[in-house]
């Protein structure tokens, strides 16, 4: 009997993947747990690997398609097989999902069960539905307008069809000389959740900001001592970065009201008894977050060896999902570009995030006396339905103690 | 051409069609020696004699009953109420009989019959001499039915209603009786039943209406062209089958539509027009389909209250333009 191989769902909040490419020619004979593709998700690239024995009878996605969960990739069978009813259940093609909801309940024998129970959540629907009379809509799609973009004149500001008319007749913009064309890039699976989860996340969370200008001194002449040491012993050599994850790990300790998620359905404010701080760490095609667990029982040169080890897989793309989910915290750091100072959107669920500057060459006036100093400003982005200025405040300036007298991180 | 009132018009086809064919007989109340209510059959008994121009008592099931067996055994009856309001009491032969037995005896028995009379409001006759029955008998599959306007309009369907083989309401207006109008004189003119006919055309509004409401659509157009708006206007005339090619036609030019309906609105012919034009026009219309008709109570008696319960021009003029969105 035929067998279909639907899309897995390979993370939670993957809702399509690309077939990114084939690893079994058609008619090849293949055994449960060999990998037949390798399949893009918002995550990273992952393998399909099969669930029977069999002939991969026919290749239905091509490399390149995008297929929602539950879409048709593949056909495993005999040899000869007829597998049209297969590919006739799902003939609705690559980009629907099936029809047979029902087919594909779970123990049902030949056919594997890798969707999830629950159909993936329905797109956002926008806030203020836009009222337009069915003529105006028609008109509309007729001539590639967008209603948001219609003033409605009607009742209630309904668009109709003398605001398209007029939208139609509209003196165009005048159109500036050069060169106007432009390359499309297609969308990654990446960019696509980099741009739905941050959107999200400054839609829903009211951010507020706090800077601190943290006096740097000790911090850079103990990294100094720290990694010539460490070149002399082959040891891990550490970064202004892995310091200040240190410093937030150990400053969480003392404010746990800052390692927390705002849960709106749930109608509460979820504290954690862990400090997991994610990193932010920039890969080719975007930003990727993987997340140093239990930071607080850490040491420095720990985090700084596992940072680095995590940074190198990611920009790989080599991290599984569950590396990259389930942090408290997040640091993002443009220090290294020469950034003076920057706020960071708020990475869903963590309430906080801190943006790392540059370490500046400043005069600085001691005593009444001007002197070199180095300086490094940090922003903590706040999410307020969950914590409040002074909060905020009392945690940054724990980051700040901390990060000047770094032996108070050390010892 | 002729220029004859509604009444003879009406006269006329049945006349002419009478002298066609021997089978064809008129039977109502006052119809023969009193020469009818409103003088449509004048001078038919002197023509055709008794046993073609036939008087009955105050009777209606009775002789719509009688009307019905003498269609069934070969001969061409046509029943005049003296008006649709007193023709209730025949609902049973009209509505179980007339329209369901052809169905019923699988084609073995039809009814060349045609049920006529005045309908719609008639003045100051109070709740149960005013009432508008065309949605009401277009409920129901196996009737056709057919609401005039103008005397053309009435010869050319009477004569259609009467050499129709399935039984056809044919309703008339008390109000326009007097009505003149140029009327065709030739004996095999007829016009075909489910045409609508187009009164005026435009390109910015369409209004359709029958009957008298015809009329107050016509009113309307012209009060919106001294606005520089340019009104359709359709007269359905047969109301079942009803031609919805051609108000789809119309309202796709315009994009917009009020009916004018003398009914109850509840179920009414405006309700259908508005349902068919939402589910066939759709992506067509601009404005929600608006309708004006009677007022939802009965039938006042007092001449001001009259006024206020019938649709009027005026408020077709005021739905046209709100579905122009001008107001």
């Amino acid at each position: 009997m035929a067998i279909a191989i639907e899309m897995p769902k390979m993370t939670d909040t993957m809702e399509e993947g690309v077939l990114v490419q084939w690893m079994v020619e058609e008619g090849r004979a293949i055994a449960a747990g060999d990998v037949i593709a390798q399949v893009e998700t918002d995550k990273a690239t992952m393998d399909v690997e099969a669930y029977d024995d069999g002939v991969l009878l026919k290749r239905v996605a091509q490399e390149g398609d995008a297929l929602p969960i539950g879409g048709l990739i593949a056909v495993l069978g005999e040899e000869d097989e007829d597998i049209s009813d297969v590919l006739a259940e799902y003939k609705r093609g690559l980009s629907a999902v099936p029809e047979a909801e029902s087919g594909n309940q779970a123990g049902e024998p030949g056919r594997l069960d890798v969707r999830p129970a629950a159909a993936p959540p329905p797109a956002p629907v926008p806030a203020g539905r836009i009222k337009a009379s069915p003529l105006a809509k028609r008109m509309a799609a007729d001539h590639g307008l967008v209603l948001a973009h219609v003033p409605g004149s009607g009742p209630e500001r309904r668009i109709i069809k003398r605001d398209i008319e007029a939208e139609l007749q509209r003196v165009p913009a005048p159109v500036p000389t050069g060169d106007r064309s432009f390359d499309s890039v297609r969308l990654t699976q990446m960019r696509k959740v980099i741009a739905r989860r941050l959107s999200e996340s400054k839609y829903t969370a009211p951010h507020f900001y706090l800077s601190v200008d943290v006096a740097m001194e000790r911090c850079v002449a103990a990294r100094r001592e720290l990694n010539v040491r460490a070149e002399r012993t082959d040891g891990q050599k550490i970064s202004y970065n892995d310091l200040v994850t240190k410093a937030c790990a150990a400053a969480l300790v003392q404010h746990s009201d800052v390692n927390v998620t705002y849960m709106d359905e749930e109608g509460e404010i979820r504290r954690y008894a862990y400090i997991d701080i994610g990193v932010a760490v920039a890969v080719e095609e975007g930003l990727m977050t993987p997340v140093v667990r239990d930071a607080d029982q850490k040491e420095v040169f720990q985090i700084a060896a596992e940072t680095a080890a995590l940074a190198a897989r990611a920009r790989a793309r080599a991290l599984a999902p569950e590396e990259m989910a389930g942090s408290t915290f997040t640091t993002s750091n443009l220090g290294m570009f020469g950034i003076e100072s920057f706020t960071a959107i708020i990475n869903p669920p963590n309430a906080c995030i801190l943006a790392i500057g540059a370490v500046r060459d400043v005069p600085v006036v001691q005593n009444g006396v001007l002197i070199p100093g180095k300086r490094m400003k940090l922003t903590l982005s706040c999410d307020h339905r969950a914590v409040d200025g002074v909060v905020g405040a009392r945690f940054l300036s724990t980051v700040q103690g901390f990060l000047e007298e770094p032996l108070t991180l050390l010892l | 051409m002729a220029q004859l009132q509604l009444r003879e018009a009406i006269r006329a086809a049945m006349v002419e069609e009478m002298e066609r064919d021997e089978s064809i007989f008129l039977m109502g109340e006052e119809v023969a020696e009193y020469n009818g209510a409103y003088k449509v059959s004048e001078g038919m008994r002197d023509r055709f004699g008794d046993r073609r121009v036939i008087d009955t008592p105050i009777s209606e099931n009775g002789f719509a009953g009688l009307g019905l067996g003498a269609s069934m055994s070969g001969l061409r009856p046509i029943i005049e109420f003296m008006t649709w309001n007193f023709a209730f009491v025949a609902m049973d032969q009209i509505v179980n009989n007339a329209a369901k037995i052809r169905y019923m005896s699988g084609g073995q028995f039809s009814f060349p019959i045609v049920f006529r009379g005045p309908n719609g409001a008639a003045g100051q006759l109070a709740a149960t001499h005013n009432t508008s029955v065309e949605s009401l008998y277009s409920c129901f599959p196996g009737l056709k039915v057919i609401s005039i306007s103008n005397p053309d309009d009435a010869k050319g369907l009477l004569k259609s209603a009467i050499r129709d083989n399935d039984p056809v309401v044919f309703l008339e207006s008390e109000y326009m009786y007097g009505m003149r109008g140029e009327v065709s004189d030739d004996a095999d003119y007829t016009i075909p039943i489910g045409k609508a006919r187009i009164g005026r055309e435009g390109d910015r509004v369409t209004i359709v209406g029958h009957n008298k409401s015809y009329w107050r659509a016509m009113e309307a157009a012209e009060m919106l062209a001294a606005d520089g708006i340019e009104a359709e206007v359709v007269d359905p005339r047969t109301i079942r089958p009803f031609d919805w090619e051609t108000v789809i036609r119309s309202v796709k030019k315009t994009n917009r539509c009020v009916v004018v309906d003398e009914s109850n609105p509840f179920a009414s012919v405006a309700s259908e027009v508005a349902f068919q034009l939402q589910s066939r026009a759709f992506d067509w219309l601009d404005a929600p389909v608006a309708r004006i008709t009677a007022k939802d109570t009965p039938a006042p008696y007092a001449k001001n209250l009259m006024a206020y319960y019938l649709p009027s021009a005026e408020e077709v003029y005021r739905a046209c333009r709100d579905v122009l969105y001008l107001t």
